[in-house]
């Protein structure tokens, strides 16, 4: 779906690039055994090197090195068999060492690609520029003090994953659905958490427009710390728009970082351009390279575990499950898994559509994550098992999930301890049917008459008088039997 | 018995193993001979108690059968770069007001471990950088030696501290760290040995750095053989430091054979430089006759990028420095001066807390790091660096060892080259190509100036190939039979 913004003097398009900053989950930092873990008293989680001091050294940690060959093997993308940190040059309160050790010009990551699956069950693919591993900065806190800055060191060298995109997103939606992607991707690997609430992936977004039809990329801004996916389209929005109207005014937008405020769906100027830091990029000479063997990269290409794309490719052509649920159910590794207890042995379309529209529908109807769900996917095969052996109808499986909703437990037990079984007894159904036909002559003459729709008033009486037991398709056989008599 | 100060490391293991005297006999010796020459203010923080505590460990140990090692109860300064757990560490810089390490490097630690006994840490030229000790917040070095009028002369830098205390016998041996020069030129100054291992040799882990693809710590010693001792105990992998050699350790003391017969030492022209002394001349050519006498075969070589080294490495050494120096910024340690916003107290405290020479050199590395400069100075620099390497390794297909004067002068009087920081650069022509192409070399004392100061020559080797360099130092050392003391 295109996205198109109206200019006064021409329609315009959004360029999107979003630069995404994953923390590599690993129990000690990227260049030092200081503690990775998330939250801790301030400055608990803090090494030698982390604070800066004389004489530190940084020694790689090679887990971290693993973690990020396994997210570029998963990314599709080239992995460079020798990579170089390098020092990036700035001060800042919570960056001790005074400058951030990066990956600049030879990362570990080269180019790859993700797809995105969008509205209509519509797939776009998108180009990773490069993945490269940095140590994260520290935490500045302003608020604890009048007149100081505080500083915590916990989060100082934790290792990241940059992920940078190429500019090909042209909509919200996609960068929205990039951001989803990606971590489902790093999840299903287990490299990052994709915890964005704990700041684990957090997203700088690139905008600028451009006049529908052109080729050129135009002045962008760069979005820090955009971390939602929601916030990442509003940011996208407010940004086009921003853009578009500078350039109506003949006006145009300047280089420059800018911060997005999530209470209003606004982003404000940073720095410019004329204030940007020149960083002085130059090779770590405390690290020597990092170089890679084949082997050492095949090894880990074993281990990779099968991805969304795989999974929801084998979901549509092994289960015959429509693109759609296909790409719900793989989304995350946990709703996947979950999907593939209930399937397991029966059949998969039903088990999709349940956990799609039922189970996914009470989960958030509840504020839950599937982790948390009151229905456990062995009870739902369950259920579905009493539907195809006609112990229970469909209608009344609903109601057996509600209650499995509201208290749990097993649906066994709820359709036994509430007498809900289905009527498959011929003799029991006809005695409903007779009383029916026997106490309602006018509309058996109307039937008889030609007036055909008025099977399914038939048939609703029934179900009324069995409570929903009888079994449907009985009844209408059974019905069509004794008024063509 | 008195004197046991100017005892070599040698001398001291065989009298301490003997039973002739202790480490705390020892030790006193040397701390009233640092109370005597206090006026060389060759320490910035003296530790007689825990000198005394070591070496009362170290007595013990002997008489329980379990001496640690050579080193064992030797009484040495230690470089103040090198941190150390709960001692004061000012690297000689303002900076560092009151900073004291909860760690201790690996190369005094390994020392420690050993049983060296620590006198005090040694004065030095700011963050190492100078080539007369003329930089520290603490003070001029003096070195003993004094020239013929009389006058104060400089013990060469940046560990002038060191040699000064060496040569002064206010310790039997010093670590020093050599990035430029930094152990070869002062141990010429003074008249002492300083051994520069090859890069990797030793580990950089707790030794504050200048200059991280340089910075290397080495010793500081009496003789050739003292310099084999304390090598051995510094030296070694250490997994901490990313660029330490993960190599097993050779024993460089019996490296120690007397014989060079057959070795081929190279003689590069380019060291032949203008307005060289006549007598650092005369002196490297009689350096190579003794070497000659002795068996070893001379051959002229050529190191054609020599004359690039000192301005690469006035590159290369400022911008990493410049980096490595970020962290004084007066937030989490040393000294502070508040200002109206966090730039303003960055500015107020590296303004405050570095020394000129140091802002020079970190404006220097700023410089040729910035957008639109790195290809023109950081990129070409490292590229002829390469080169200068490469010089290296073609030579050593021909020869051995490499034979050069340590230094283009004696030591000279404090106060001079201060206004003239290129005089001052050229102190290090003859030891940066070395350190540029992370080669070991050493200097010995060779002989005497006119004007009665030692003058070294230097001998660089092959990568790793220090028992070399030791072997062939240890047969000149015989043959200039340098006895000649300061002060007399």
């Amino acid at each position: 779906m295109s996205y198109i913004i109206q200019g006064e003097t021409c329609d315009w398009e959004v360029v999107i690039g979003l630069e995404v900053h994953c923390q590599v989950t690993s129990k000690s930092k990227l260049f030092s055994g200081g503690s990775a873990s998330f939250g801790g008293e301030p400055n608990d989680h803090v090494d030698l090197l982390d604070a800066g001091l004389p004489g530190m050294l940084p020694v790689v940690n090679e887990l971290a090195v693993e973690q990020a060959v396994r997210t570029g093997l998963g990314l599709k993308a080239q992995i460079n068999k020798r990579s170089v940190f390098s020092r990036k040059n700035y001060f800042y309160a919570d960056m001790p060492l005074g400058y951030q050790i990066t990956q600049y010009d030879q990362p570990t990551v080269g180019e790859g690609t993700i797809l995105l699956e969008l509205e209509g069950g519509k797939t776009k693919e998108v180009g990773i520029e490069r993945l490269h591993l940095e140590a994260d900065a520290g935490k500045s806190l302003h608020d604890q003090h009048p007149s100081k800055t505080f500083v915590d060191l916990n989060r100082a060298g934790v290792a990241l994953m940059e992920i940078v995109s190429k500019p090909d997103m042209r909509t919200p939606e996609e960068a929205g659905a990039y951001v989803r992607k990606l971590r489902s991707i790093v999840r299903y690997l287990e490299t990052c958490d994709g915890n964005m609430d704990e700041g684990s992936m957090r997203c700088d977004v690139n905008v600028s427009v451009r006049p529908v039809g052109a080729d050129e990329l135009r002045t962008r801004c760069e979005i820090k710390n955009v971390n939602s996916v929601r916030f990442v389209m509003q940011a996208v929005e407010y940004e086009a728009q921003r853009h578009v109207e500078l350039y109506d005014e003949g006006e145009e937008p300047v280089q420059e970082t800018r911060l997005f405020d999530s209470g209003n769906g606004t982003t404000r100027s940073m720095r410019s351009k004329e204030h940007a830091h020149d960083y002085r990029y130059f090779p770590e000479p405390d690290l020597l390279p990092v170089d890679l063997t084949d082997d050492y990269i095949d090894n880990i290409r074993k281990t990779l575990p099968e991805l969304p794309d795989e999974r929801r490719e084998r979901y549509i052509s092994d289960f015959g499950l429509s693109a759609i649920d296909a790409g719900v159910l793989v989304a995350e590794r946990e709703n996947a898994a979950y999907f593939e207890t209930v399937a397991h042995g029966r059949d998969a379309k039903m088990a999709a559509n349940w956990v799609t529209t039922n189970l996914f529908g009470a989960l958030k109807k509840n504020g839950k994550h599937i982790s948390e769900s009151p229905v456990s996917a062995e009870n739902l095969g369950k259920l579905l098992d009493l539907i195809a052996d006609n112990t229970i109808s469909g209608r009344i499986a609903k109601d057996v999930f509600e209650e499995m909703v509201e208290n749990g437990g097993d649906p066994e037990k709820i359709v036994e301890e509430k007498g809900l079984k289905q009527i498959t007894d011929t003799g029991a159904i006809e005695g409903i049917l007779d009383d029916i036909i026997a106490n309602n002559p006018g509309q058996v003459e109307q039937y008889k008459g030609g007036n055909d729709k008025l099977i399914g008033w038939f048939v609703g009486q029934v179900m009324k008088a069995s409570q929903g037991k009888a079994n449907p398709g009985m009844v209408n056989k059974l019905l069509k039997d004794k008024l063509s008599d | 018995m008195s004197d046991l100060n100017k005892l070599t490391i040698a001398d001291a293991r065989d009298g301490l193993a003997k039973g002739d005297f202790s480490s705390v006999e020892l030790t006193e010796s040397c701390l009233a001979s640092m109370t005597a020459s206090k006026g060389l203010n060759a320490f910035i923080t003296e530790t007689p108690e825990i000198a005394l505590e070591r070496a009362k460990e170290s007595d013990e140990r002997r008489l329980g059968g379990k001496a640690e090692s050579a080193m064992d109860g030797v009484p040495i300064a230690v470089k103040d770069l090198f941190c150390t757990e709960g001692v004061l560490t000012t690297a000689a810089s303002h900076i560092l007001d009151g900073y004291t390490p909860v760690y201790e490097s690996t190369v005094s630690g390994n020392l420690r471990n050993d049983g060296a006994v620590m006198l005090g840490k040694a004065n030095l030229d700011e963050f190492a950088m100078g080539s007369a000790n003329v930089t520290s917040y603490y003070g001029n070095v003096i070195n003993p030696w004094k020239g013929s009028d009389g006058k104060d002369l400089v013990p060469g830098g940046s560990s002038g501290g060191s040699a000064a205390a060496v040569a002064g016998d206010l310790c039997l041996a010093a670590t020093g760290t050599d990035t430029g020069g930094s152990i070869r030129q002062p141990a010429s100054f003074c008249g002492i040995v300083g051994l520069k291992p090859t890069y990797g040799r030793c580990s950089r882990w707790g030794v504050v750095a200048f200059a991280s693809s340089l910075d290397q710590p080495g010793p500081m010693t009496k003789t050739v053989r003292d310099a084999a001792i304390m090598l051995q105990s510094m030296a070694g992998h250490d997994s901490k430091d990313s660029t330490s050699a993960p190599i097993d350790l050779p024993d460089f003391e019996a490296a120690l054979t007397g014989d060079v017969k057959g070795l081929k030492v190279g003689i590069p022209k380019e060291y032949r430089v203008d307005g060289m002394p006549a007598e650092i001349e005369a002196l490297w050519q009689k350096g190579a006759e003794w070497l000659k006498a002795a068996g070893a075969e001379i051959v002229d070589i050529s190191l054609p990028h020599t004359k690039y080294a000192l301005p690469v490495y006035y590159i290369v050494a400022p911008a990493e420095a410049s980096a490595n120096l970020a962290r004084y910024d007066g937030v989490r340690y040393g000294l502070r001066v508040e200002g109206e916003s966090i730039d303003d107290m960055y500015m107020n405290t590296r303004g405050e807390g570095f020394g000129k020479e140091v802002q020079r050199r970190v404006m220097i590395g700023t410089y040729v790091l910035s957008a639109g400069y790195y290809d023109a100075y950081y990129l070409k620099a490292q590229q002829i660096r390469t080169l200068i390497a490469k010089d290296f390794t073609d030579a050593y297909e021909q020869v051995d060892v490499i034979l050069t004067p340590t230094a283009p002068s004696a030591a000279f009087p404090i106060g001079e080259n201060l206004d003239d920081p290129l005089a001052m650069y050229l102190n290090d022509v003859f030891t940066v190509p070395a350190s540029m192409a992370g080669l070991p070399g050493i200097s010995i004392p060779a002989g005497l100036s006119e004007s009665g100061l030692p003058l070294g020559l230097q001998l660089l080797g092959k990568s790793f190939d220090e028992e070399t360099v030791l072997r062939v130092a240890g047969v000149m050392e015989t043959a200039a039979a340098f006895s000649a003391k300061p002060g007399q």
